[in-house]
């Protein structure tokens, strides 16, 4: 089996806390975008501004939507308008059959992880004034489209639960005792806990394109439990086995494409880097 | 169409839900849960505050049972909130050692925080993000279980049989619609159904919910013969952004932050709102001081206050109130490091809902409801912010193994049309309920003993229902839906009267008879939202009408129902619980008795102040 050794110069990137840099672009852009946005100076003519939205439609039961095409929608712009509010205005006003999965609007359900203007992000955390217009929204690729917007999630449940994604001990509370917990080993697993299984990484990555790849969400729930010093040591062991499977952290390239689309800003690829590290230790240790 | 049989039906799968479902296998039950997202992606990965336990040194579930009937402005059954407040600290543990990355202390125990209202803090947490963490922890419990998950599988009735009295009545199972393929399936459950759909959220315009929350499993309940118990209590939280409606934790009042009005006045303590406890006095209490500063000109635009927490220093915010940076960034333009955020209240949770028992259980037999969408009753008037996550992991457990035949005591709060202590007194202004020519919903179920043909019937019936509502070439629910919003948002808000909650009954009768015209445009069976959404459209009408039905109805101020004119809780003539009965849809209000008798002692109604 071939395996690429991990890439020493990520490790500079570890360190990075709290605030991580996609954090700190975004907010820069929100200023940038108050500063200069039309609104906030008057709000008088450029009430009438529209924002015009491609948006990808399919139905495999309907006439004339069983080839895939773009239609457009002219949605008028306010300050502050997502993309997600566009597509709910333009369906409840223009197509009540647009169809999209979304539900909390505020970035923890992860239902609505869209390629708008070709990237992979979620539909209620992105500002129609970020972007450029036309904004073409269309379903997350790699994935099998069901309706318009939806796609086939099945596969990226799938690959969570092939890390057995849930705490294996077994032990019940005695008496109202916790478990003890570091406070910089929980600041160790915080990140990865923060995944919402939007599935914008999988999407990414040219590797879980088609395969088997288990894919940076799924090996990052591996992380989040490698990394709990309250998980015993063998079951660690276990799940270091499934990692480094065929289909686990070696097939990663390190292409950081997962990374940069997280919209929970998680380091993924640093995360998949330091679980190919720890196999690597941990196989060191039979010799 | 298939027929699929458990032992225990789920419905929802959020904590409540979860929770039961876990319960209910480790009772030895075969447990499905039916739910109309994935479970994941359920609205209680958006809490943020907390769990409240009696978990320390010092103190004493006692103390968060007194704090909890206080906060409830008295409206709280106490042998409910005594078993919220003896559970939660075992629950909470439990979720520990299941993993939940609760936020730590220096020696590695699980922190607490303060929390309004309560007199210890007794706020368990995980940053500013603890329903996320208890959603997955609890869907990883699940995962491990190998408890079947049926998901993106809508249920839009339950199958009940038609007794004349509800509490004759048994429910053996539902009807679900499976969203991705549009094919009918029959659920029977041979030991019961547990409902944990959410709170209704969604008949308000500016809210904290999310979209999926139209309170279904209320609305089914009801039709089924359930009544729904002080649903005029809606909670408005006092901190969301004005644009959305997302929450900003009660955490950051709990961890220092403080509230301004335009006169960078601290109004909570200028204006003796709450003297003692300022900004951190019980959320009902914030949300009135905050309309009242912006009614007399003290506000910003939007109609908000400002709340400021950057004195507590990027450190500790940080480490404790993260989520809230990303949050105020992403949905308000808003650096809460830099500048203060702009919050105004907000619905955020409805206290009130499906009627139940300390065991989970309402008046017909087998059928179950957990979580906000049922009313038990722990919150009453008003809920103690931290107390949402307790009742669904403590009552989640308790319906789950009740459901699975296990014996969990015998309640002491009584269900169903027996309880019935007064009947209403109250003129609406428009006929309620049910539109005569055409009811798309059947009542009460079927008469039949065989659980199987209740659920074939039903299923019938809502084959029907479904055919007539995509073959109707009709308006857009999405148009009624907005007005209803409307109307509530403006009439059932944080300040009501009479002519207000007239209006809105009107409003609302108005909806219901344009609902009469819908129809579904989009013809595909594949995935089909314009149908789910519509159907949602008629329980949120339903729930809407008993909410200001009970708050008109109400000529008193308690927790969180104010009214014009009534400036003062009326203990004489309304300490008691109020019901609407959907009554074969001529709605039927009436009144049962407030339980303050706890296992030692009566909790006497006193003053509430902070």
């Amino acid at each position: 089996m071939s395996t690429n050794v991990p890439d020493t110069d990520t490790e500079t990137h570890a360190d990075t806390d709290a605030q991580p840099a996609p954090q700190q672009r975004r907010l820069a852009k929100k200023r940038e975008r108050r500063e200069h946005s039309p609104q906030s100076e008057t709000s008088g003519d450029t009430d009438q501004e529209t924002v015009e939205l491609k948006v990808f439609r399919y139905d495999p039961e309907v006439e004339g939507k069983r080839e895939p095409r773009f239609d457009d929608f002219h949605v008028p712009f306010t300050k502050g308008m997502t993309v997600l509010d566009a597509l709910i205005y333009a369906r409840d006003t223009f197509d009540s059959s647009l169809t999209f999965r979304h539900s909390c609007r505020q970035a923890i359900c992860g239902s609505d992880a869209l390629f708008i203007n070709g990237a992979q992000r979620l539909g209620c955390q992105t500002q129609l004034s970020d972007l450029e217009w036309p904004v073409r929204i269309e379903p997350l690729p790699h994935q099998e489209v069901v309706k318009d917007l939806v796609v086939d999630m099945e596969h990226f449940y799938e690959q969570m639960d092939a890390v057995d994604p849930f705490f294996k001990d077994e032990d019940v509370p005695d008496g109202l005792e916790e478990q003890r917990q570091d406070r910089e080993n929980r600041e160790k697993i915080k990140m990865s806990t923060r995944c919402i299984w939007c599935g914008a990484c999988m999407s990414s990555c040219n590797i879980a394109a088609g395969g088997n790849y288990l894919g940076p969400a799924a090996i990052n729930k591996a992380y989040r439990f490698v990394m709990d010093e309250r998980e015993d040591g063998d079951v660690t062991q276990e799940r270091l086995e499934t990692i480094e499977a065929e289909e686990g952290v070696w097939r990663c390239q390190t292409q950081f494409s997962c990374t940069e689309v997280c919209p929970k800003d998680i380091p993924l690829t640093e995360h998949i880097q330091e679980l190919k590290r720890e196999a690597v230790k941990n196989n060191l240790k039979f010799w | 169409m298939t027929l699929y049989e458990h032992d225990v039906i789920v419905v929802g799968a959020g904590g409540a839900g979860l929770r039961a479902a876990i319960a209910a296998h480790e009772s030895g039950a075969d447990v499905a849960m039916v739910t109309k997202l994935h479970p994941v992606r359920s609205h209680t990965g958006a809490a943020e505050g907390g769990i409240n336990a009696a978990l320390k040194d010092g103190d004493d579930w006692h103390d968060h049972a007194y704090d909890t009937m206080k906060g409830s402005d008295y409206l709280g059954d106490a042998p409910a909130v005594e078993t919220l407040c003896k559970d939660s600290p075992q629950e909470t543990m439990q979720l520990e050692h299941w993993g939940m990355a609760f936020s730590r202390e220096e020696d590695g125990r699980v922190s607490q925080r303060p929390f309004g209202g309560l007199s210890f803090p007794r706020t368990t947490y995980a940053g500013a993000e603890t329903g996320h963490h208890l959603l997955h922890t609890m869907y990883e419990q699940v995962v491990k279980r190998g408890i079947q998950v049926y998901d993106e599988q809508y249920v839009m009735e339950l199958a009940v049989t038609d007794e004349p009295d509800p509490e004759d009545r048994t429910c053996y199972g539902c009807i679900g619609y499976d969203i991705k393929t549009g094919e009918l399936n029959g659920f029977i459950a041979s030991g019961g159904v547990v409902l944990a759909t959410g709170g209704p959220g969604q008949m308000f315009a500016h809210t904290t919910n999310a979209v999926a929350q139209t309170g279904d499993g209320q609305a089914m309940a009801y039709r089924a013969g359930v009544p729904l118990q002080d649903m005029e209590f809606v909670q408005f939280h006092p901190t969301t952004l004005p644009s959305t409606g997302v929450l900003i934790s009660e955490g950051v009042r709990g961890e220092g932050g403080i509230l301004y009005n335009s006169e960078g006045e601290r109004f909570m303590f200028e204006y003796g709102y709450a003297n003692n406890d300022g900004e951190l006095a019980s959320r009902d209490v914030v949300a009135r001081a905050e309309v009242t500063e912006v009614n007399a000109g003290r506000g910003f635009e939007n109609d908000a206050v400002h709340l400021d927490m950057r004195h507590l220093g990027e450190e500790r915010i940080t480490d404790r109130l993260e989520n809230i940076i990303h949050l105020a960034t992403d949905f308000e333009g808003v650096n809460p490091l830099e500048e203060p955020m702009p919050v105004k209240p907000g619905q955020h949770y409805e206290m009130g809902g499906i009627e139940t028992d300390e065991n989970g259980e309402t008046c017909i037999s087998g059928l179950y409801a957990a979580g906000e969408c049922a009313c038990v009753s722990v919150h009453g008037a008003n809920r103690l912010g931290g107390n949402a996550l307790p009742e669904l992991i403590v009552f989640g457990a308790r319906a789950g193994r009740h459901a699975a035949g296990e014996d969990t005591g015998t309640p002491q709060i009584e269900t169903g049309p027996s309880a019935r202590i007064e009947d209403g007194d109250v003129e609406p202004p428009v006929e309620l309920g049910a539109v005569e020519s055409t009811s798309p919903v059947a009542d009460g179920g079927t008469a039949d003993d065989s659980p199987r043909s209740v659920v074939e019937q039903t299923l019938e019936q809502e084959r029907d229902r479904v055919d007539r509502l995509m073959e109707t070439d009709g308006i857009n629910h999405a148009d009624v839906r907005s007005d209803l919003q409307e109307t509530m948002t403006a009439n059932v808000n944080v300040f009501r009267n009479e002519d207000g909650l007239k209006q809105a009954l009107r409003d609302i009768r108005d909806c219901r008879e344009r609902y009469q015209e819908v129809g579904v445009s989009d013809p595909s069976r594949t995935y089909n939202t314009d149908l789910i959404q519509t159907i949602e459209t008629r329980n949120l009408i339903d729930q809407a009408e008993v909410l200001t039905l009970g708050a008109l109805a109400r000529t008193e101020f308690r927790g969180a129902h104010w009214r014009q004119g009534y400036q003062e809780r009326d203990d004489e003539e309304w300490l008691k619980h109020t019901m609407v009965a959907w009554n074969n849809g001529d709605p039927d209000l009436y009144y049962t008795d407030v339980l303050l008798e706890g296992e030692d002692k009566r909790y006497e109604p006193k003053i509430r102040s902070y």
